[in-house]
C-alpha cells in the first residue's frame, strides 16, 4: 500500500474527533467480505467527506463517524483499514 | 376476474418506511429507528379509489440488492421476482430520506434499475429542513426519470399525492422489463448517486444538528454510562411504583367480582371452577397488565426515538467481552419484555454464532411474564419500606433479580463463545439515526397490541392450564378430614416433581406450580392462586394469595423460588421460536438443558445459604 505511507495521511482510528477529513484510501483486503460490504453499503468510499464525531466510553471504542450525511457506529478494528487525509483546518 | 395488483415500499433503513406504510394502509404496526425493526411480512389493504385496492407490502429495510443479512436477502428475492417469498410486485415505492440522499439513492438507482414501474417518496422532508436542507423533488425526478412525491409520513402529509400516483403508475399499461440485475458495482453505484443528490440539492445552509447535540451529552464517555444506568434503575423503579395504583385498583376489582360471583352461585363444581380456577388463577395475572404495559412504554419510547442505537453503541465495548456485540444489546433489551420478539430480532445480527449465542442467553433476560412471579414474591416476603434516599427495598431487589439475569447471561456467553459457538471475533457496524420525537400514535398502538396480546394468553393458554390444573386439583374428591390438595391427581403427580426439587428447598405448593408453569412462566402465579383457593376451606374468605403465601413459605424458599425463576426455561413459547429461528430442535434442547441446570444450582445455593443465615 503506497498510500498508507504518504506522510499527510492516517488511519482513521487515529484521526482527532471534530476534525474534518476525507478518504484517501480503503484497503478492502484486511476486511472481512460482510464488513467490507457493510461500510460499502454506509458509503465509504474514495474522497467521501469524513468526520469523528463519538468514542465510546469504554477503550474509546466503538467509534461514531459521519460519513457524508449519515452517521454510522464501526469499531476501531475496522476504522484502522480506512486512511484518512484530514483537511487543513 | 385479474387478481390484486401488489405494490411493494422499499427502502433504506431509517427512511421511515415503517411510518409511511402506516400512513398508506392505516395497518397496525410497529415504527422504531433501529435499522432493521421491520423483520417480518407486513402487509396491507391500499385503497386506490372506489371498491378498488391494492395490496401493499412492507419490505424490509435494505442498503442495497447485495446482501448482508437475513432481512436485505428477504427484499432483493422479492424485486428481483425470484418468487420465493413473494410474487413479482407490480409496482414499487422506494423510501428515501430527503436528508441523506446520497446513500439512499444508491440503493434507489438499484432499484429503478430492474425495470419495475416505481414511484419515490422523498420522504422526512421536514427533518431536511431542520438540518437546513432545500430538496427539489422536480429536480430528482428528473435526473431519476421516475415520478418523485414529497412526504412526511408521520404527520400524513404527502400521502394522498403518493396514492394518486400509485394509481396512475398501476393503470397505465406498461411492460415490466425483465429483471436486469445488479450490474453495476456498488462504488459505481454510489458515485452515480452522490452526483445525483449534488445536483437535487437546492441549497445547504449548515446548521448546529439537534442530534450531535444530543449525541454529545448521551454519547459522552462520563455522562452517557451514567444516564444509560440511570434510566435503565427508573425504569425498573417506575414499574414497581407507578403501576401500584392502577394494579390495586384492577386487584380490587377481581376480587370484589370473585366474591360476588361467590355469593351468587349454587355451591357445586361451577362454582369451584369459576371462583377458585378462573378468577384466582386468570385474575392472579391480569393484575399484573400495567406492569407489563409500563415496562414496554419505556421501550417503545426507546425504540421510537432513536435511543437504543445509542445505548447499543454505549454497550459495546463491554459486551464485546462476552463475546457479542452492541447490536445484541436491542433483542436483549427487548428480551426483558419478552423474550419471543428478542429472540427474532437476533436476524438483524450478521454474525452466525453472535446471533447463536444471542439467542441462546436472550431467555436469561428477565422478561416481564415472570414479573408476576417476582411481584407476588417480593410482596408477600420483602419489606415495603425505603432504604434511603428514596429507594424502595421492593424495587433494589427487583433489580437485584434482573441484575442476576444480566450477569448470570454475560458469563454464559462468555464460556459459550470457549465452548460450543467458537469463532473469531465479531464486528458492530450500524447506523445510527437522527433523534426523532415520539409518535403518540404509533406508540399506543404498540402498547395496544401489547395488551391484547397479554390478555389473550391471559385468556387461552392461562386460562387453559388454570383450568386443568383445577381440574386435577379438585379430583379426585378428597375424604373427610384429608386435604383436597394431597388427595388430588395433582398431589400425586407433585409428589414425584417434590423428590427432585426437595433438595433446592422447594415445597409442595412449588413442586405442583412447576409443571403447568413451563406453559408460561406466570401461570406459576396463577396455579399457586388456584391451589390455596382450592386449599383455602379453612381460612377465611379471599385473603389476598400474598398473604397466605406469608404465611407458608420460609424466607429461604422465597428466595430459593426467586432465584429458580431467573434462570429456568419455563417457556413454552420461547422453546419454539428459538427452534423456529435456529431450524433444528439441537440447540433449543442445549438451551432448555443449560437453563434448567443453571436454575436448579442457583435455586440450590439461595436455599442452602439463607438456611445457614437463619432464614429457613
Amino acid at each position: 500500500m503506497t498510500k498508507a505511507n504518504l506522510p499527510d495521511t492516517l488511519a482513521l482510528d487515529q484521526l482527532a474527533v471534530g476534525v474534518r477529513a476525507h478518504i484517501s484510501d480503503i484497503d478492502w483486503s484486511i476486511l472481512a467480505v460482510g464488513d467490507a460490504l457493510r461500510l460499502k453499503n454506509f458509503g465509504f468510499d474514495e474522497g467521501v467527506a469524513i468526520e469523528a464525531l463519538h468514542l465510546g466510553p469504554f477503550g474509546r471504542d466503538p467509534l461514531a463517524v459521519k460519513v457524508g450525511r449519515m452517521t454510522v457506529a464501526i469499531r476501531r478494528a475496522h476504522a484502522a483499514a480506512v486512511r484518512v487525509v484530514p483537511l487543513a483546518a | 376476474m385479474t387478481p390484486t395488483k401488489l405494490v411493494a415500499v422499499a427502502g433504506n433503513p431509517n427512511a421511515g418506511k415503517s411510518a409511511l406504510f402506516n400512513a398508506l394502509t392505516g395497518a397496525r404496526q410497529k415504527v422504531g429507528n433501529y435499522p432493521g425493526v421491520t423483520v417480518e411480512r407486513h402487509a396491507g389493504r391500499l385503497r386506490l379509489g372506489e371498491d378498488r385496492f391494492a395490496e401493499l407490502v412492507d419490505l424490509p429495510g435494505a442498503y442495497s440488492l447485495d446482501p448482508g443479512s437475513p432481512d436485505e436477502a428477504v427484499t432483493r428475492s422479492v424485486v428481483m421476482g425470484e418468487g420465493e417469498y413473494e410474487r413479482l410486485p407490480d409496482a414499487l415505492v422506494i423510501v428515501l430520506d430527503a436528508a441523506n440522499l446520497d446513500n439512499h439513492l444508491r440503493f434507489a438507482l438499484q432499484l429503478i434499475g430492474l425495470g419495475l414501474p416505481t414511484i419515490v417518496a422523498l420522504n422526512m422532508m421536514d427533518l431536511a429542513r431542520r438540518d437546513g436542507l432545500e430538496v427539489s423533488a422536480e429536480r430528482l425526478s428528473e435526473e431519476l426519470g421516475v415520478p418523485v412525491i414529497e412526504t412526511v409520513a408521520v404527520r400524513r402529509k404527502g400521502i394522498e399525492e403518493l396514492r394518486l400516483a400509485i394509481d396512475e403508475t398501476l393503470a397505465s399499461p406498461r411492460d415490466i422489463r425483465p429483471g436486469e440485475g445488479p450490474v453495476e458495482d456498488i462504488l459505481t453505484l454510489q458515485r452515480r448517486a452522490r452526483d445525483i443528490a449534488v445536483k437535487a440539492i437546492i441549497s445547504e445552509t449548515p446548521v448546529r444538528r439537534i442530534t450531535h447535540r444530543l449525541d454529545g451529552i448521551l454519547l459522552h464517555p462520563l455522562i452517557g454510562p451514567i444516564i444509560l444506568a440511570l434510566l435503565l434503575f427508573t425504569i425498573f423503579q417506575a414499574v414497581f411504583a407507578w403501576a401500584a395504583p392502577p394494579a390495586d385498583a384492577l386487584e380490587g376489582g377481581v376480587i370484589a367480582l370473585g366474591e360476588w360471583v361467590a355469593a351468587t352461585l349454587p355451591d357445586g363444581w361451577l362454582k369451584s371452577l369459576i371462583v377458585d380456577g378462573l378468577f384466582a388463577g386468570v385474575g392472579a395475572v391480569v393484575v399484573f397488565l400495567p406492569q407489563i404495559l409500563i415496562l414496554f412504554l419505556f421501550i417503545l419510547i426507546l425504540e421510537s426515538t432513536g435511543y437504543m442505537v445509542r445505548a447499543a453503541f454505549l454497550m459495546d465495548r463491554l459486551m464485546s467481552h462476552a463475546g457479542l456485540n452492541g447490536r445484541a444489546f436491542i433483542p436483549l433489551l427487548s428480551s426483558f419484555a419478552c423474550a419471543v420478539p428478542g429472540i427474532m430480532a437476533t436476524r438483524t445480527i450478521d454474525d452466525p454464532r453472535d446471533r447463536l449465542t444471542t439467542i441462546l442467553i436472550a431467555p436469561l433476560m428477565t422478561c416481564s411474564a415472570r414479573l408476576p412471579v417476582y411481584a407476588l414474591i417480593i410482596a408477600a416476603f420483602i419489606p415495603n419500606r425505603t432504604v434511603g434516599w428514596g429507594i424502595g427495598l421492593q424495587g433494589l431487589v427487583l433489580f437485584g433479580l434482573y441484575a442476576a439475569g444480566v450477569i448470570g447471561a454475560l458469563v454464559v456467553a462468555t464460556m459459550l463463545r470457549r465452548s460450543v459457538v467458537k469463532g473469531t471475533g465479531g464486528s458492530f457496524m450500524m447506523e445510527m439515526p437522527k433523534y426523532q420525537l415520539p409518535q403518540l400514535r404509533d406508540v399506543a398502538i404498540g402498547l395496544w397490541q401489547r395488551a391484547v396480546i397479554f390478555l389473550r394468553r391471559a385468556g387461552t393458554i392461562i386460562l387453559a392450564t388454570t383450568v386443568i390444573l383445577w381440574a386435577l386439583a379438585s379430583f379426585p374428591k378428597a375424604a373427610p378430614g384429608e386435604n383436597q390438595v394431597e388427595a388430588s391427581i395433582a398431589g400425586h403427580i407433585a409428589s414425584g416433581i417434590e423428590v427432585v426439587v426437595e433438595p433446592i428447598g422447594f415445597n409442595r405448593d412449588i413442586s405442583l406450580a412447576l409443571l403447568p408453569a413451563m406453559a408460561a412462566r406466570e401461570v406459576a402465579v396463577a396455579a399457586i392462586g388456584t391451589v390455596y383457593a382450592l386449599d383455602a376451606e379453612d381460612e377465611e374468605g379471599l385473603a389476598t394469595l400474598e398473604e397466605r403465601l406469608a404465611g407458608r413459605w420460609s424466607l429461604a424458599t422465597a428466595l430459593a423460588f426467586l432465584a429458580w425463576f431467573v434462570f429456568a426455561p419455563q417457556c413454552v413459547s420461547t422453546i419454539a421460536v428459538t427452534r423456529r429461528e435456529t431450524n433444528g430442535w439441537k440447540w433449543p434442547a442445549f438451551m432448555v438443558g443449560y437453563l434448567f441446570a443453571i436454575a436448579y444450582v442457583a435455586a440450590g445455593i439461595t436455599y442452602w445459604t439463607a438456611v445457614a443465615f437463619g432464614l429457613g
